[in-house]
């Protein structure tokens, strides 16, 4: 009798506790460089996390949600990213960390969403290892292997047969040349030469000397997009490479919408491999195209608010799924396997990496419209990390 | 045959701890009860000072302008972070490691910038700390490159006090150094070799004249500066568990020069004050409007150069004179 | 032969950015940091103007130049002229504040994304000869690099108004004795500065870009030129700049492995081999 009641008692106390929970607003920090050499990241990312609460509402699973956003700048510091995070568990109480635009920061914050117990949504930053480096980690954006392989691949099986790869000389440069050549050999292409460029490169005059000078079928360049990758493509026109017949394959981030009107002519003809173009030809990007448009006119969709708002999705998704308990453990569990069709296409939560599995693209640079778009011709399905294999 | 007497009662005088001073020590224990939840800043303020007190070693008292100071914070990062991923963990081993890393590092480049003037040194130490940045940069086995080192397993400290989630130990850690390392450098500074690198900053030319060796006093000044911001790498290091590249940025440089100026050179205190305005600002009015934040803290710093010359350290000095004057 | 030429274009492109400074680092002995604020102000100037209203790019750029040359007549008279006195620290935290200032305001109106910019046709493309391939627009940087080194070396040491200039900065008070304007002077020397940083701002976009983050982007490279070449000095800065131009280009063409160390190798080598400059007046203060 007595052991009924006092059980009774246990279980109200519980849902109250829990029906409280849920009525408590849901508390998202957001980490993202808003100022320095990579603001621009930083707003896209932010845009795609308030367009999904804009067109879906901002409550989810009966708790409304509270956006705390965090200037990480210059956003390659380890240091500054983690006392940020730090501050929002410990200060603001949050329930789920996200951004995370450079590899650094979130490889600084691992351990510390393992200790907290929190779910941490990447949403932009690519190597490969990062969901490796805690349990608690999703990513919703790309990794930089998942990118490059199908670009390799491509040019293999059209003609191209000799490559002359240029990469910024830091740690993704590294990579992105390692996976290249990797799978560009295995192939059966042939790499002419390779040249690692400093990152702050104002001129590219002496390697794209080096390219003509060695004849290769095509270029494969990386470089941080911004100033390097325009530097690149307006040296490459004005040195008259393209018509020494060679072309010029990349990873999407040099083509990034935002970058695209900045470089301007020189990027056509361009092919690239990416996850998400603004010209994707479905019904749910053309809503998402025009949604976006109408809430910063000023700006174009690109692959970074494509993260932010997928990664947005995932977290009301979840929250759907276990009734609005953001606590870690649970978080991850149902976010494994989740499926959706995001703007990009479909994609999926590996439930064995957590790591995105989506569709990658070839594209090439055309003019849509008076507008350079990026309209892909090719594709490779559900494609995952090859970087973890 | 007797030594002449000299009376340095004056120079011991000065030496003296203040009651302000004392009240100041006190700010740190206060802090830590009244603000609880934002320890990671207050350690990483800490840390800071650390490395701004350093810079004013070698600029507030030696006279040698810096703008890649960051080469040896970050050499002493470095050095901290491989010896714990190397099994070396012990945070104090790790401190006494990067002193020593830094410290040859410093002692080596401190030959290039003995000669030229101010935009000279500026340059040769930036050019210095640039090339230190790429080197780091492309070893990216070695130090994962931007990436950022790894794998960073610091041991608890006196093998008692682990790091947690709060950053408790972490604070008292940092102020602890912060404060050992102050006390040490008052100490040098108001002993006859800071009395006379003060001689060099005022006159190199009359110092040979009285028999002070004026490179050999550079050399140790710079020495001993770089080892100070070693140890603060080393404690950022252990504090975050991490090193990024960014340690050794040029924004770094550039940023604690700014600090140190701002707050005012040549009296320690100006470093820490300097250091707890400035940062403090930066986490205000970044918590306020993260996207242009800089704004505001550009005009601060406009108006703080044309109505507060000499930095915080110089308006206080003013306000106390003014004060005694008018009592 | 290629590779001379462009490594001659790439340093006439960091003598013209960095010229500005020259003027008014080593001409006034002000330590303006904000170099490249204005000359960020030139190129979103010559930008908008291209882009928005289509003026043509041989127009455009002196606009440009003009603005910013403005703007320093209004910053000069309001602000800058309070600190002359003040000690070099004091004018670095104070031209920092300002480019702060001047990076939030450029994202706050233009975002942070980069400055599109098309160049007129007949400055585009290159002139292939046996040997040597020669990128017009290169060709072009060339030409007002050398003009502009030449103008000024003359306006400095040739005109009346150089000779007052550098008296009003060798002696301020025995040059007003003279009936010297000195704040004239000042002014209009400020003036040029800024404009003539805004026109490496509007010269540079092409192959610098161009966001809000210019102003620091730049900062090393603008110094690192002053420094080598002796401060106040053209000759010397136009020297500097061409030879760390050959070297990094050079450099990153026949070692690439260390093309990121060749220009910061190149500078402390002459640093110390030359403390005050290529061309330094040992007594410059």
């Amino acid at each position: 009798m007595k052991l009924t009641k006092t059980l009774t008692a246990a279980v109200f106390a519980l849902g109250a506790a829990l029906s409280a929970q849920a009525a408590e607003p849901l508390k998202i920090g957001l980490v993202l460089p808003m100022t320095g050499p990579f603001a621009a990241y930083g707003k896209q990312i932010e845009h795609g996390v308030k367009l999904y609460l804009e067109r879906n509402g901002d409550t989810v699973a009966g708790r409304k949600v509270e956006l705390i956003v965090k200037d990480d700048a210059p956003g390659t510091a380890g240091d500054v990213s983690k006392r940020l995070a730090q501050e929002l568990v410990v200060k603001d109480n949050v329930d789920i960390l996200a951004g995370f635009c450079l590899t650094p920061s979130a490889f600084a914050v691992a351990p510390l969403a393992t200790e907290a117990k929190k779910p941490m949504i990447i949403m932009n930053a690519a190597t490969s290892a990062i969901t490796t480096k805690s349990n608690y980690i999703v990513r919703t954006s790309m990794t930089l292997p998942q990118i490059t392989a199908p670009i390799a691949t491509w040019a293999a099986k059209n003609g191209i047969k000799k490559v002359f790869t240029v990469v910024a000389d830091y740690g993704p440069g590294h990579d992105a040349e390692g996976q290249f050549k990797k799978t560009f050999l295995a192939a059966g292409g042939e790499i002419t030469g390779e040249v690692r460029v400093p990152v702050r490169n104002p001129d590219f005059a002496p390697y794209l000397q080096k390219v003509k000078d060695t004849k290769p079928d095509a270029v494969f360049i990386f470089v941080p997009a911004g100033e390097a990758g325009i530097g690149f493509m307006k040296g490459f026109q004005e040195r008259g490479l393209a018509q020494a017949g060679i072309k010029v394959i990349a990873t999407g981030d040099l083509l990034d919408e935002e970058v695209l009107d900045a470089i301007g002519d020189p990027a056509l003809g361009v092919i690239s491999s990416f996850h998400y173009s603004e010209a994707h030809k479905s019904p749910e990007n053309l809503a998402y195209v025009a949604a976006y448009t109408k809430a910063y006119p000023k700006d174009r969709p690109n692959f970074m608010s494509a993260g932010g708002y997928d990664g947005m999705h995932l977290i009301a998704e979840v929250l759907k799924k276990t009734g609005g308990d953001a606590s870690g453990d649970k978080f991850i569990e149902a976010a494994k396997g989740m499926k959706w069709t995001s703007p990009r296409g479909p994609v999926s939560i590996d439930p064995a990496t957590r790591d995105i599995v989506q569709t990658v693209y070839i594209r090439k640079v055309t003019k849509v419209g008076g507008k350079l778009q990026n309209v892909e011709f090719d594709q490779v399905n559900e494609f995952k990390d090859p970087g973890k294999q | 045959m007797t030594p002449a007497k000299l009376d340095l009662s004056p120079l011991r005088r000065a030496a003296a701890w203040r009651p302000a001073e004392y009240a100041f020590w006190l700010l740190p224990v206060a802090a830590f009860f009244l603000f609880p939840k934002s320890l990671a800043l207050l350690s990483q303020i800490a840390i800071t000072a650390l490395f701004c007190l350093s810079l004013d070693l070698i600029l507030g008292y030696a006279g040698i302008v810096s703008l890649g100071h960051a080469a040896f914070f970050g050499l002493g990062a470095y050095a901290a972070g491989l010896m714990a991923k190397y099994g070396w963990g012990d945070p104090l081993l790790g401190l006494a490691g990067a002193a020593v890393m830094a410290a040859a590092a410093g002692f080596l480049t401190s030959f290039l910038v003995l000669r030229g003037t101010d935009l000279t040194r500026l340059m040769v130490t930036l050019g210095v700390s640039m090339m230190l940045y790429e080197a780091a940069n492309k070893l990216t086995d070695f130090t994962g490159g931007v990436d950022g080192l790894q794998g960073v397993d610091i041991q608890p400290v006196l093998g008692m006090f682990s790091f947690d989630l709060y950053g408790k130990t972490a604070y008292w850690y940092s102020v602890a150094i912060l404060f050992v390392m102050f006390w040490l450098a008052r100490r040098l500074v108001h002993s006859p070799f800071g009395l006379s690198l003060r001689g060099i900053r005022q006159n190199v030319g009359r110092m040979p004249a009285i028999g002070a060796p004026v490179n050999a006093r550079l050399v140790a000044a710079y020495t001993i500066g770089a080892a100070y911001a070693g140890i603060a790498g080393a404690l950022l290091t252990q504090t975050t568990q991490f090193v990024s590249l960014d340690v050794m940025a040029f924004s770094r440089s550039a940023e604690l020069l700014l600090i140190l100026v701002l707050g005012g050179t040549g009296s320690l205190y100006g470093a820490l004050i300097g250091t707890m305005v400035f940062m403090a600002a930066h986490h205000f009015l970044s918590d306020i409007n993260p996207q242009y934040w800089q704004f505001w803290l550009g005009a601060a710093l406009v108006l703080i150069v044309l109505f507060a010359r000499d930095g915080i350290m110089g308006l206080l000095r003013k306000l106390s004179t003014r004060a005694r004057t008018s009592s | 032969m290629t590779i001379i030429f462009d490594g001659l274009a790439a340093g006439m492109l960091l003598f013209l950015i960095s010229v500005g400074l020259s003027v008014t680092l080593g001409l006034m002995n002000f330590v303006n940091l904000a170099h490249g604020a204005f000359a960020m102000l030139g190129g979103y100037t010559c930008a908008l103007l291209l882009s928005r209203l289509g003026v043509p790019f041989l127009l455009a750029v002196p606009a440009a130049a003009a603005t910013a040359a403005l703007a320093g007549v209004i910053l000069e008279r309001t602000l800058y002229r309070r600190l002359y006195a003040a000690t070099h620290l004091d004018q670095v935290l104070f031209s920092i504040g300002l480019i702060f200032m001047a990076i939030s305001t450029a994202h706050y109106f233009f975002g942070a994304t980069q400055q599109p910019i098309v160049l007129p046709e007949f400055l585009k493309g290159q002139i292939n000869l046996p040997g040597l391939d020669v990128g017009i627009y290169r060709l072009f940087l060339i030409g007002v690099g050398l003009v502009l080194a030449a103008g000024l070396q003359w306006m400095v040491s040739h005109t009346n108004f150089g000779a007052q200039l550098r008296a009003a900065v060798d002696n301020p008070r025995a040059a007003r004795g003279l009936g010297i304007n000195v704040d004239r002077v000042f002014t209009l020397t400020f003036a040029l500065g800024s404009g003539l940083a805004g026109l490496g701002g509007a010269l540079g976009i092409e192959m610098l870009g161009l966001d809000p983050g210019f102003p620091v982007k730049y900062i090393v490279y603008f110094l690192i030129v002053v420094a080598v070449g002796g401060s106040g000095n053209i000759k010397g800065s136009l020297l500097a700049a061409l030879m760390l131009g050959v070297f990094d280009v050079a450099g990153k063409y026949y070692l690439p492995q260390v093309g990121a160390f060749v220009i910061y190798a190149v500078m402390v080598v002459m640093l110390i081999v030359r403390p005050q400059g290529l061309f330094g007046r040992s007594a410059a203060k």
